[in-house]
């Protein structure tokens, strides 16, 4: 599995590039992804949806789909689109630090 | 090394130099509950990969768009041979039990609570959703004249009603998807 040096730590992400271990993550090393996936910054309404994911996943153990996502953490799904764009459940969730989503809506 | 975060992935691809898809143009047919449902999903599910994504709405598909419809779509109990009661696994519902009246409204219920578990939204907040994603959504004109539908009677994220020609035209270098 690759292991990338990410702001200073060693971290494993699985063949698809989402990290093994969720609680590698911090902020750094979200900017330090963001960076190689095309959002070279991350700023307050980027952390909303990546904290509001982070929290889902750690409470269902999967990712929030965008509906839920975009109802609970009172970002719009226009806003999310731009944030993220070019993917934005698959990319916030590549910057989160969890695995892909499961669900199709 | 790889790199390892190229999007998107195109998974168990043997050969490695396949396109992935960019851009669908998703055709909706049918009035019926699953007959608007899959193409909705396909057409969002695009979105949320980051593929382009369209929708022409034909036929009784344009139900989905016309505001006083949208939200009143039924599952179809007559004619479908799949349904199953109380669920896919159970007993096949035969043609003159779909009759009944209510049996099309109560099989429409049951089917919304299940997609509400699983957060698929109505048709009406489906739609708001995927227009939002960046899709484009238009009518057929020939269904548009047939039904003697007016620019009033569709909600507002309706994009343009087309002719087929200018549907083709639009969806140069897309995968064209029937429902």
């Amino acid at each position: 599995m690759p292991v990338l040096e990410l702001a200073g730590k060693n971290i494993t992400f699985n063949d698809e590039g989402f990290m093994e271990d969720h609680k590698q993550w911090d902020e750094a090393v979200a900017r330090e992804i963001a960076a190689k996936v095309g959002i070279p910054e991350l700023n307050e309404r980027h952390f909303t949806v990546l904290n509001y994911m982070r929290k889902a996943y750690e409470e269902n153990g999967t990712g929030p789909s965008i509906r839920a996502l975009t109802k609970q953490s009172g970002i719009p799904t226009k806003e999310l689109y731009e944030l993220f764009p070019k993917g934005p459940a698959k990319k916030a969730a590549r910057i989160a630090g969890i695995p892909k989503p499961q669900g199709c809506i | 090394m790889t790199d390892i975060f190229a999007e998107p992935n195109v998974l168990g691809a043997e050969d490695e130099t396949l396109e992935p898809v960019k851009k669908v143009s998703i055709v909706i047919s049918r009035g019926s509950l699953e007959g608007v449902y899959p193409g909705l999903i396909m057409a969002n599910g695009a979105r949320m990969e980051g593929i382009e994504a369209s929708i022409f709405f034909t036929f009784f598909g344009l139900h989905a768009i016309v505001k006083k419809k949208m939200n009143k779509l039924k599952v179809a109990t007559v004619g479908n041979p799949a349904l199953c009661v109380p669920d896919a696994m159970g007993m096949a519902l035969p043609t003159f039990l779909g009759a009944i009246p209510g049996m099309s409204a109560f099989a429409t219920y049951m089917m919304k609570k299940e997609m509400e578990k699983i957060d698929i939204p109505p048709v009406g907040e489906f739609i708001e959703m995927i227009h939002d994603a960046g899709a484009k959504l238009y009518s057929c004109k020939a269904t548009v004249d047939m039904f003697k539908l007016k620019p009033e009677d569709f909600c507002p994220q309706m994009d343009k009603v087309l002719t087929v020609g200018e549907f083709y035209e639009l969806s140069a270098g897309s995968q064209i998807i029937f429902t």
